[in-house]
C-alpha cells in the first residue's frame, strides 16, 4: 500500500537517538528562582493575579486575562512571590513575569487535583475548564486550546487529527510519550471526540516510529479512532500539510483547518486535556528533548514551566563542552539564544546545544537558479524569486508571488546549495507586511 | 565570570551538504566519460583543446574578477565546467588559439558582464560556440576530423553534414558506431553511451531532473517522425537522436541552471521548445545541426516562462473562509 505523504518538503538526517531512552523526571532545585512570563501563548498577555510577598501553591493561578484569546498561567512550585519584573521569553519577546522562589515543599493548591467528569458537563463548561487549566497548543505555536476547540457552529468538524508526526530532526518527545503514555492519549482523544460527536479521530504518526504506530494501534478501543502512518517528511507536522496528507484536503490560503472540517491537536496537548479532566491538573510541565553534541546526557525530560535553562543543564548532568549555539525548539524552526537565563514556557519544545561543528555558519553565495527551493517548498512558492523581491523591497511583487503564504519551515534555506538566507529574508518581509496589515 | 558568547542566527539551524562546488563536481564527473572517449577517438589534439579551453576559462574568470575588484570565485568550479563544455562542442581539428577566444566570449562577455554565476541569460558555452561559428565559419566547419579508430579515416564530415548534403542516408548507417561515438563530430558529442551514462549519473544524484532531457529528446523524436520530408522511418528517427549534439545538449546544455526554467512544467515547455526548434533547423534549415541555436533561442524565453508558469500554491484554489 502506498503510504500517505505531503507534497515536496525535505528529509534531513533524523538524529533521533534520544528516542531509545525513557523519559526522565526531575524537580527544580530548592531555592531556585522560578519565572512565569505572562505571555506564553498566542493572544492577549495575562496580568499577574498575585503580589510580591504572597505565598503561592502548586497549580495556583499567577496570571490571567479576561480577553477571549488568552490563557492563564499557573505556578508549578510552591513558595513566595519574590518579584514581578520584565523578562525575555524563549520566543524572544519581552513581557512581565511573576518570579517565585521554590520552597521545595510542592504544596498543592486546593483547586488542583479535582477530576472533572466531562460527560456530565455542557460544552461551555468543558471549554471553560480547558481555559482554566491554561491549556495551549503544545506543538510550538501556543494557540489557546479552548479557542481552537470552539469553532463557529456553521463549521462542521468531521475529523479530529492528533498530530504525532514529529517531523523535526532531533525531537523525540512525542515519540516517547506515545510509547509510555498511550492510554492517556486515548483518554484525551475521547474528550475531543465528546466535544465533536460527529467527528472521527485520526492519530497521524510518521513511519519512522513503527513501535509507536503498533502500540497505539493495539490500544484503540473506539471504532471511530484510527492510527495513520504517514511518510517521514519535513514539515509534515505543520497543520495544513498534515491535513493535506491525511485528508487530501487543502486548507484555503489565509483560512484555518476548521474551514475543511478538521481540528488538529498536538499529541502532548491531548495528554494535557487528559490530565486536566481525569486528574484535575492545570498545564504545568512539558516533555522536552534535550540533545546536541554539547550535552552529557541527551534524552527526554519532564520539565516544569518556570525553570531556567541554566538549572535544567545542571539537573541533567551538565555539558561536555561549551556549546556554540543554544536553540530552543527544533533545528528547523527553533529560536537560537545568547543566554541560558531564560525560563521554560508552554511553547518551549526541544532544547538543543550544538558544538562548534554543528553550528557551522555558511557564507551566502550567488543564486544559480538550480530551482531546488521551488522543488522542495511545501507550500508551492518560488523562494528564489521571493528572496530577490525581499532584498529589493518589492512588496507588491512579493505579495503577487504569494509570499504571505510562507510557513517559514526553512526547507528552502536547508536545501539551497548556495546557502542563501531564503527563509530569513522572506520571513522578515512577510512579518513586516503582516504587521502593517493588522 | 565572563559571559560566553554564543552564535545566534535565524532558522533553520541545519543545512544540507549540497553546495555549488558539489554540483559542479558532479557535472564534471558526469562529463568525464564523454571527454575521455573524445580523447580516445580524436587523439591528443582533442586533449589539448580541452586543456586550453578549461585553463583559459578559469584564467579569464579570475582575471576579470580581479580587475573588476570582485571576490575571486574560480574555486567554485563553474568556470571549469563552462570551459569543458565549450571544448566538448568544438571540432577536434580546430586551431589551438580558437578555444581561448571562445572561453573569453563565454566567461567575460556572456557570464561576467551580466553579473557572474547565475546571472547569465544565455548558456555561456553555447553562446561562445555560436560566436566562433559566426566569426570563424570556415575553420569551425572543416575542422571535423574522423576518429582515429574509424574504418575510413579519411572522411572529415559529421554524419549530420552528410545527411544535409544528401551524401548519406541513415538506412545503411552503423548504429553501433554512432552509439559508441566512433563517428565524426565535436569532441564530446559523438558518444551517446558516454553521455547517457553521465546523464543517468546526474539524474541519480538529483543534480538535474528528468523534465528537460526527456521532453527535449522525445519532442525531437516525435517531430522527426511526423514531419520528416521523406516521411516516417524508424531508422531516420533513431539516427537523428544519436547523431550530433542532441544528447549532449539535452542532458548538459539545456539543463544549465541559470538559463533554464525552475518549475517542472516550465522545464517541460522549455524542453519541447528546444526539441522542436532543433529539428526544424536540422530538417528545414540551412545548417546541418540545430541543437545550439535551439537552446540559445529557448534560453531567451526563460524569464517569460518563469513569470507565467508558477507552481500551485497550497490553498489558493479554494476560497479563504472566515475564522
Amino acid at each position: 500500500m502506498r503510504i500517505a505523504s505531503m507534497k515536496r518538503g525535505i528529509h534531513p538526517p533524523e538524529n533521533k537517538e534520544t528516542a531509545l531512552t525513557p523519559i526522565k523526571y526531575f524537580f527544580p532545585r530548592n531555592g531556585a528562582e522560578m519565572v512565569y512570563p505572562m505571555l506564553q501563548h498566542i493572544g492577549a498577555p495575562c496580568q499577574p493575579t498575585v503580589e510580591v510577598g504572597d505565598y503561592v501553591e502548586v497549580g495556583q493561578k499567577v496570571g490571567d486575562c479576561a480577553a477571549a484569546v488568552s490563557s492563564p498561567v499557573h505556578a508549578t512550585v510552591s513558595g513566595p512571590v519574590r518579584d514581578i519584573r520584565t523578562v525575555i521569553t524563549p520566543t524572544g519577546r519581552r513581557c512581565v513575569a511573576v518570579v517565585m522562589e521554590n520552597d521545595g515543599k510542592y504544596r498543592d493548591h486546593p483547586a488542583c487535583n479535582q477530576p472533572v467528569d466531562y460527560i456530565q458537563l455542557p460544552r461551555e463548561k468543558i471549554l471553560a475548564h480547558i481555559r482554566e487549566c491554561g491549556i495551549v497548543g503544545m506543538g510550538g505555536a501556543g494557540f489557546p486550546t479552548h479557542v481552537k476547540l470552539n469553532p463557529p457552529p456553521e463549521k462542521k468538524i468531521d475529523t479530529v487529527i492528533v498530530n504525532a508526526a514529529e517531523c523535526e530532526p532531533y525531537l523525540t518527545n512525542d515519540h516517547r510519550v506515545m510509547l509510555e503514555e498511550p492510554k492517556r492519549i486515548m483518554l484525551g482523544l475521547e474528550i475531543l471526540l465528546h466535544l465533536f460527536p460527529e467527528a472521527r479521530g485520526v492519530i497521524a504518526v510518521e513511519n519512522n516510529k513503527p513501535d509507536a504506530i503498533e502500540l497505539l494501534g493495539k490500544m484503540i478501543e473506539s471504532p471511530k479512532v484510527t492510527v495513520m502512518a504517514v511518510k517521514t517528511r519535513y514539515p509534515q507536522g505543520a497543520e495544513k500539510q498534515l491535513i493535506q496528507t491525511c485528508m487530501k484536503r487543502e486548507v484555503p490560503s489565509g483560512g484555518f483547518p476548521m474551514d475543511v472540517g478538521c481540528i488538529v491537536q498536538n499529541v502532548d496537548t491531548v495528554i494535557a486535556l487528559h490530565r486536566a479532566f481525569h486528574r484535575g491538573r492545570p498545564l504545568m510541565r512539558k516533555i522536552m528533548t534535550i540533545a546536541g553534541g554539547a550535552v552529557n546526557n541527551p534524552g527526554n525530560y519532564k520539565v516544569r514551566f518556570g525553570m531556567s535553562y541554566r538549572d535544567i543543564i545542571e539537573a541533567i548532568g551538565g555539558l561536555k563542552c561549551d556549546p556554540y549555539k543554544i536553540i530552543i525548539g527544533g533545528p528547523m524552526m527553533g529560536v537560537s539564544h545568547y543566554t541560558f537565563d531564560i525560563p521554560v514556557i508552554k511553547t518551549s519544545s526541544a532544547f538543543l546545544l550544538f558544538t562548534e561543528k554543528e553550528s557551522k555558519v555558511h557564507p551566502e553565495r550567488a543564486c544559480f537558479r538550480c530551482g531546488k527551493c521551488v522543488e522542495h517548498c511545501p507550500v508551492g512558492l518560488m523562494p528564489l524569486e521571493l528572496n530577490k523581491f525581499a532584498i529589493a523591497d518589492h512588496y507588491d511583487r512579493f505579495r503577487d508571488y504569494n509570499g504571505l503564504d510562507c510557513i517559514e519551515c526553512g526547507c528552502c534555506s536547508y536545501i539551497c546549495p548556495a546557502k542563501r538566507h531564503l527563509t530569513q529574508s522572506i520571513s522578515t518581509i512577510r512579518r513586516e507586511l503582516l504587521a502593517a496589515r493588522s | 565570570m565572563e559571559q560566553p558568547r554564543y552564535i545566534v542566527t535565524t532558522t533553520p539551524h541545519i543545512r544540507s551538504r549540497d553546495s555549488i562546488e558539489r554540483t559542479m563536481l558532479f557535472v564534471l564527473i558526469a562529463l568525464a566519460p564523454a571527454a575521455v572517449l573524445g580523447v580516445v577517438f580524436f587523439g591528443v589534439r582533442a586533449l589539448f583543446i580541452i586543456l586550453i579551453s578549461v585553463t583559459s576559462a578559469v584564467c579569464f574568470e579570475a582575471l576579470y574578477q580581479k580587475l573588476a575588484r570582485k571576490p575571486v570565485t574560480v574555486t567554485d568550479g563553474s568556470a571549469v565546467v563552462t570551459g569543458l563544455l565549450l571544448a566538448l562542442i568544438l571540432p577536434p581539428g580546430l586551431p589551438l588559439w580558437m578555444p581561448v577566444v571562445g572561453a573569453f566570449a563565454a566567461i567575460v562577455l556572456v557570464k561576467q558582464l551580466f553579473g557572474g554565476l547565475g546571472h547569465n541569460f544565455l548558456n555561456p558555452a553555447l553562446a561562445a560556440r555560436a560566436m566562433l561559428m559566426a566569426a570563424y565559419a570556415l575553420p569551425m566547419t572543416v575542422s571535423f576530423t574522423a576518429p582515429r579508430t574509424a574504418p575510413d579515416a579519411t572522411a572529415s564530415a559529421t554524419p549530420l553534414m552528410l545527411l544535409e548534403s544528401g551524401e548519406f542516408t541513415p538506412a545503411g548507417a552503423d548504429f553501433l558506431a554512432s552509439f559508441l561515438g566512433n563517428v565524426g563530430g565535436s569532441i564530446g558529442e559523438t558518444s551517446a553511451v558516454a553521455l547517457l551514462a553521465g546523464g543517468v549519473f546526474l539524474l541519480a544524484t538529483k543534480v538535474i531532473s528528468w523534465h528537460i532531457p526527456v521532453s527535449f529528446i522525445a519532442s525531437a523524436a516525435v517531430f522527426t517522425a511526423l514531419f520528416h520530408p521523406e516521411g516516417f522511418s524508424g531508422e531516420v528517427v533513431g539516427y537523428h537522436m544519436l547523431a550530433g549534439g542532441l544528447i549532449l545538449g539535452a542532458f548538459f546544455m539545456a539543463t544549465d541552471y541559470p538559463t533554464s526554467p525552475v518549475t517542472p512544467l516550465g522545464k517541460i515547455l522549455f524542453g519541447v521548445g528546444c526539441g522542436v526548434i532543433t529539428m526544424v533547423i536540422r530538417l528545414y534549415g540551412g545548417f546541418p545541426e540545430g541543437v545550439a541555436y535551439a537552446i540559445l533561442l529557448m534560453n531567451l524565453t526563460v524569464p517569460l516562462i518563469d513569470r507565467y508558469i508558477r507552481p500551485h500554491v497550497l490553498g489558493k484554489r479554494a476560497k479563504a473562509g472566515q475564522p
